[in-house]
């Protein structure tokens, strides 16, 4: 058996000449959560739609569960998703609109009330969806995702909408599910929340996949970054010019200089600064985060 | 196809459209029923088209399905609303896509849908049935109609045939709903559509060219909730009927199959 959730070659998605996903080429392993990112209209809604058989590519093939994605009823039945946002009947109550998936399915239904109390959703069972909030619209599109009992999670932006704790008890199920074995493929902008759970990552820019494998390679390659605050904002430009004439990039983020550098050079620019009258009130040695890493390799594709 | 259509018939079956759609089957059927009995001993026109029935007529065994005939148009109509908006809507509400991952094969979806949206046509044809006919038995007696022969095996037997014709009429127009909310993917203008051209253009058409009506879609379906007329054959109604949803079937299922569901 493939030991590949998620395989795609050349995929390729073209409305007209506007190319929404451009030779596309990358992996998802089972049993991992994968982050999937990248800034809006960069493609990750048309991969998912490609992954799930809503849409056809225009070029290129790809498998899921080692299926090939043409024939997504082989792998579908193993599959939980939860695409662009929740989408379920107005009318119908929340549980009344997962028995409807559920019997579409052929899901037991006693899986119904289960799931409900998973995401919290137990005491609005009944209402009608249209009473829903944001939050618990969301909600119930996760409990749909998970109606099959999935070997393959699909979320796009799963936690849209949701204060800090469902954030919290979203990035906590993704886990659980994990740790069972489900693989989780998830778009998400909260790169900080993915940066804590997702051990593997595909970026997308512009439709083209920037980077894939994991999130701790992606992470180690990034150069350090020295933040340096001086004891007065004003001089600020002057630590700017000190840094850059040493051949370090350097740019002023948030009242603080933001120096790219290894941390050996931290006791050098504080000796230079010391020279030039400039009192730094801290210096600290910092590796990029993922939204850090993010931003510089997005804007180095669109430079 | 048997899971779609369980689906499906939740999705019927939920208060705000089952019990409205019988409420308001119901009122036009008392309505409509009610206006021929009451009228009848005044002399004025009582029936559909200014025209007029007698109470000699109704103590028939036609009696027993007149008031059900009469209102059947509607009827059809009401099943043309429904099928066009229970389709376009998994459009507009986004569900489609939900619908799709939990069950690929998209013609078994199609197929399902059409299943369970008949049993509702069904369902709501056998209501009129009832509704028409407890009203003609309460009515009858004051506009001194007799309802002996309504039991007769002559009225039984219209009532069985009466019944099929308009459910084949209501789930013709249906279809017909049912192919405008796919191509449209929009509730409101599959309806708007479907109903203008029911209701009016061809209607329009047939007042300027009589001979229009044998080959119009809705003329023809509604005929054979007729029983068929002197002038316009039931079998040539059915067959006209099947090509135009034969053809649209075909075309809207060939979309279905084969559009991205963007949305």
């Amino acid at each position: 058996m493939s030991q590949l959730a998620i395989s795609v070659s050349h995929l390729t998605k073209k409305y007209g000449d506007r190319k929404a996903l451009s030779d596309a080429n990358f992996e998802v392993p089972l049993g991992t959560v994968c982050g999937f990112v990248g800034p809006n209209g960069s493609g990750k809604t048309t991969t998912i739609r490609m992954l799930l058989g809503l849409i056809t590519p225009t070029e290129g093939t790809g498998t899921v569960l080692g299926e090939s994605i043409s024939h997504p009823e082989k792998y579908l039945p193993r599959v939980g998703a939860m695409i662009e946002g929740p989408a379920f009947y107005p009318a119908l109550s929340g549980a009344e609109n997962l028995r409807v998936l559920a019997s579409l399915g052929g899901i037991n239904q006693s899986r119904v009330t289960p799931l409900l109390e998973r995401v919290g959703l137990a005491d609005r069972a009944g209402s009608k969806y249209k009473t829903y909030s944001l939050g618990m619209k969301q909600r119930l599109g996760i409990a749909a995702a998970l109606l099959p009992n999935p070997e393959l999670l699909i979320l796009d932006e799963p936690t849209n909408g949701l204060d800090p704790s469902g954030i919290h008890e979203v990035r906590e199920l993704m886990r659980d599910l994990a740790a069972q074995g489900t693989t989780v493929f998830v778009s998400s902008h909260l790169l900080g929340e993915l940066e804590m759970i997702a051990e593997y990552l595909v970026m997308l820019r512009e439709g083209k996949v920037i980077y894939t494998g994991t999130t701790s390679h992606l992470l180690a390659s990034q150069q350090p970054i020295l933040v340096v605050k001086p004891e007065y904002e004003v001089d600020l430009p002057r630590v700017i010019a000190i840094a850059e004439s040493q051949g370090h990039k350097s740019r002023i983020l948030d009242g603080e200089a933001h120096i790219t550098s290894d941390a050996d050079w931290a006791a050098q620019l504080n000796r230079l600064a010391f020279e030039a009258g400039i009192t730094l009130a801290s210096l600290t040695a910092v590796r990029p985060s993922l939204e850090e890493t993010f931003f510089t390799l997005t804007e180095k594709v669109g430079e | 196809m048997l899971r779609s259509f369980f689906a499906e018939s939740r999705k019927l079956r939920r208060p705000t459209l089952a019990l409205s759609t019988l409420l308001t089957v119901a009122a036009f059927s008392i309505l409509f029923t009610s206006i021929v009995y009451l009228r009848l001993k005044s002399g004025e026109p009582n029936t559909k088209m200014g025209e007029r029935i007698n109470s000699d007529a109704l103590s028939q065994y036609i009696g027993l399905v007149y008031g059900f005939k009469l209102v059947s148009f509607f009827v059809e109509i009401t099943a043309l609303c429904i099928f066009a908006s229970q389709t376009a809507q998994e459009y507009t509400f986004g569900t489609l896509r939900n619908l799709l991952v939990r069950q690929p094969v998209r013609m078994k979806i199609l197929a399902g849908k059409f299943l369970a949206m008949s049993l509702f046509a069904a369902i709501m044809v056998a209501f009129t049935a009832v509704v028409t006919i407890a009203t003609s038995y309460v009515l009858a007696g004051k506009g001194g109609v007799k309802t002996s022969e309504w039991t007769s095996s002559a009225g039984l037997h219209l009532l069985a045939q009466s019944y099929g014709n308009i459910l084949l009429s209501t789930i013709g127009l249906g279809a017909m709903g049912m192919i405008l909310g796919l191509l449209f993917r929009s509730p409101i203008t599959a309806i708007s559509i479907g109903v203008l051209w029911s209701l009016i253009l061809e209607n329009i058409l047939v007042a300027a060219i009589n001979s229009t009506a044998k080959w119009l879609p809705a003329q023809n379906i509604g005929n054979i909730g007729e029983g068929g007329t002197p002038s316009l054959s039931y079998s040539h109604s059915l067959l006209i009927s099947l090509l135009y949803l034969g053809v649209g079937s075909a075309i809207v299922g060939w979309l279905f199959q084969r559009r991205d569901v963007a949305n």
